[in-house]
């Protein structure tokens, strides 16, 4: 694992260098992955001839409809589905299942309730039989890091659902994984909450940038996180466009305002306008 | 909030002593104006008299009654908690196993009293099989229901962590099935007190079920009820030993109760 991470810097170091230029270094390369869901009149095409290639420490936003595939192809990364056809290689390697050097976070947090915050961020150590005592000071840096210092011994169910969500970000980070996958984590939170969110997860990530992929139904917050934006559009899903975010870090929540974002925003939603999507009612069959 | 569930909780006991004393309140003030025969309807006064005439006596039967049913629900637990776990990991025991308990439940289960007799003899160890098998659905089904509930994206989550079966089932299925199956011990407490009182119906030296029997065929009804008065005490017992364990081991089920019921008592 430990050559693992030094392959990992070595290649953020790469695109680090590339400045702006498109990732050259494959972090992680699909190409040509299929997913159909076997059903009576012979499948649904959930996901169809998706070729992407996201470099190390990119901060990459899967985006489009309920329906997409967007969390389709998330979970083919994440080695929980298995592609009908077409690959996946993470570090040049075929993933087949659950990559080691990956965390994830669900929609729901799937805190264990009757587990403290300590306990439950320590839960992927746990499950690789790695001592506790050795990985309790990551827990505390990390609590720290996203506010929440000095709630190790609370429970969850004393906890509000942004600070649910933030502990399960920390879990996902514990083993510090080189990849993240996001499956709409804030999707279920006020959306007050959820700009908050989005501001410590930039901060998470400027301060130790990992490869995360993030999907999501929100332009805004797809343009506000991302280095690139993945459009996708459904039946069948498939990416119709890659948007590169060129806007300065750290972004603030001031900066949705601004024309620099609106254009990225507006690009977007004509892209979706294209497909039939976001038209209002007179576009609907 | 803890404040309110506390006051909540106090009000709750207050209310429940008040109706109990009140019921035995109405009946002892009936008694005396209406005067019915001893041995139709005594009194509680002359209840109360009849188990401090002999209270070890009582206290006895009540203990071998209680170590019946509690030795009972154990076994049921044991067997019922493996079996839920058979059922859920193999098509096979679900098939089988599972099939046969459901089938299995539709006999009411008393109606087997006698035969357990026939095999194992008037003693304890009938009575504990009858309060065994009738206890037992209740946990297993119970518990098939908690292992099965499990959220779909905690179980990603622990595919995601290269998590293995056992480590699942450990760290995942069964704390999660702990609030179901002590639902379900609630129900097999119950239960099991009826399967022993039931077995002592049937044949046996000792027990309250046997000083129901004997004192209803002398024609003493105070002693009768005297036996009823603390099998009630029994059953609420051993129902609050099983709240109370779980007080104790799923702290963050009950929890989630009060505050559910705050919600509601709060709209």
């Amino acid at each position: 694992m430990t050559t693992h991470g030094q392959d990992v810097r070595a290649l953020n170091a790469a695109t680090a260098a590339e400045a702006g230029g498109p990732p050259q270094e494959k972090f992680l390369d699909i190409a040509g992955l299929e997913k159909i869901y076997p059903s009576r009149e012979g499948g649904i095409t959930a996901l169809k001839n998706v070729d992407l290639k996201i470099g190390a420490s990119e901060f990459v936003s899967l985006l489009g409809p309920s329906g997409c595939g967007k969390s389709t192809l998330l979970r083919c990364i994440a080695g929980l589905e298995q592609p009908t056809s077409g690959s996946i290689r993470l570090l040049h390697k075929e993933v087949t299942g659950p990559p080691e050097d990956m965390g994830m976070v669900f929609q729901r947090d799937v805190l264990l309730d009757w587990l403290t915050v300590a306990r439950n961020i320590l839960l992927p150590s746990k499950v690789r039989r790695l001592p506790a005592a050795q990985w309790m000071p990551k827990v505390k840096a990390l609590l720290d890091l996203i506010g929440l210092a000095g709630y190790e011994n609370r429970y969850p169910w004393e906890l509000s659902g942004g600070m649910r969500q933030r502990v399960a970000i920390c879990r996902a980070l514990l083993l510090n994984p080189s990849l993240l996958l996001m499956d709409e984590p804030f999707g279920a939170l006020d959306a007050m909450t959820r700009d908050e969110l989005n501001l410590e997860l930039q901060r998470l990530w400027l301060a130790d940038a990992k490869t995360v992929l993030f999907v999501t139904h929100s332009i805004s917050e797809a343009v506000f996180l991302s280095d690139r934006v993945i459009v996708m559009s459904r039946s069948p899903g498939r990416v119709v466009e890659n948007v590169v975010v060129d806007l300065p870090r750290p972004r603030t929540l001031a900066m949705r305002e601004t024309p620099e974002f609106s254009r990225y925003v507006s690009q977007i939603r004509r892209i979706f306008e294209g497909f039939g999507i976001l038209r209002g009612s007179h576009a609907r069959e | 909030m803890p404040e309110n569930n506390d006051n909540a909780a106090l009000r709750r006991g207050i209310h429940v002593i008040l109706v109990v004393v009140g019921f035995f309140g109405v009946w002892q003030l009936g008694v005396m104006v209406a005067k019915p025969p001893n041995y139709i309807l005594p009194d509680p006064i002359s209840i109360t008299r009849e188990i401090a005439s002999a209270p070890l006596w009582y206290l006895g039967h009540a203990m071998r009654t209680m170590g019946a049913t509690l030795a009972g629900f154990a076994v049921a637990l044991l067997v019922g908690v493996l079996s839920a776990i058979g059922i859920v990991y193999s098509r096979v025991l679900e098939n089988t196993l599972y099939t046969l308990l459901v089938a299995l439940n539709s006999v009411p289960k008393i109606a087997l009293a006698p035969l357990f007799i026939i095999w194992m003899g008037t003693g304890l160890v009938s009575k504990i099989a009858i309060s065994f098998l009738i206890a037992l659905f209740a946990i297993v089904v119970d518990t098939v229901l908690g292992l099965r509930s499990v959220d779909p994206d905690a179980t990603d989550l622990f595919r995601v962590m290269r998590g293995n079966s056992l480590q699942s089932l450990l760290w995942l299925r069964m704390p999660n099935a702990l609030p179901y199956l002590f639902a379900g011990s609630k129900v097999a407490i119950s239960l099991a007190l009826v399967g022993a009182i039931a077995g002592e119906f049937v044949a046996s030296q000792a027990g309250l079920g046997y000083v129901i029997l004997s004192a209803q065929g002398a024609f003493e009804t105070t002693r009768v009820f005297a036996a009823i008065v603390l099998l009630g005490i029994l059953g609420t017992i051993l129902f609050f030993i099983v709240d109370l364990t779980e007080r104790f081991v799923c702290p963050w089920h009950v929890s989630h109760r009060a505050r559910d019921r705050g919600e509601r008592g709060g709209v």
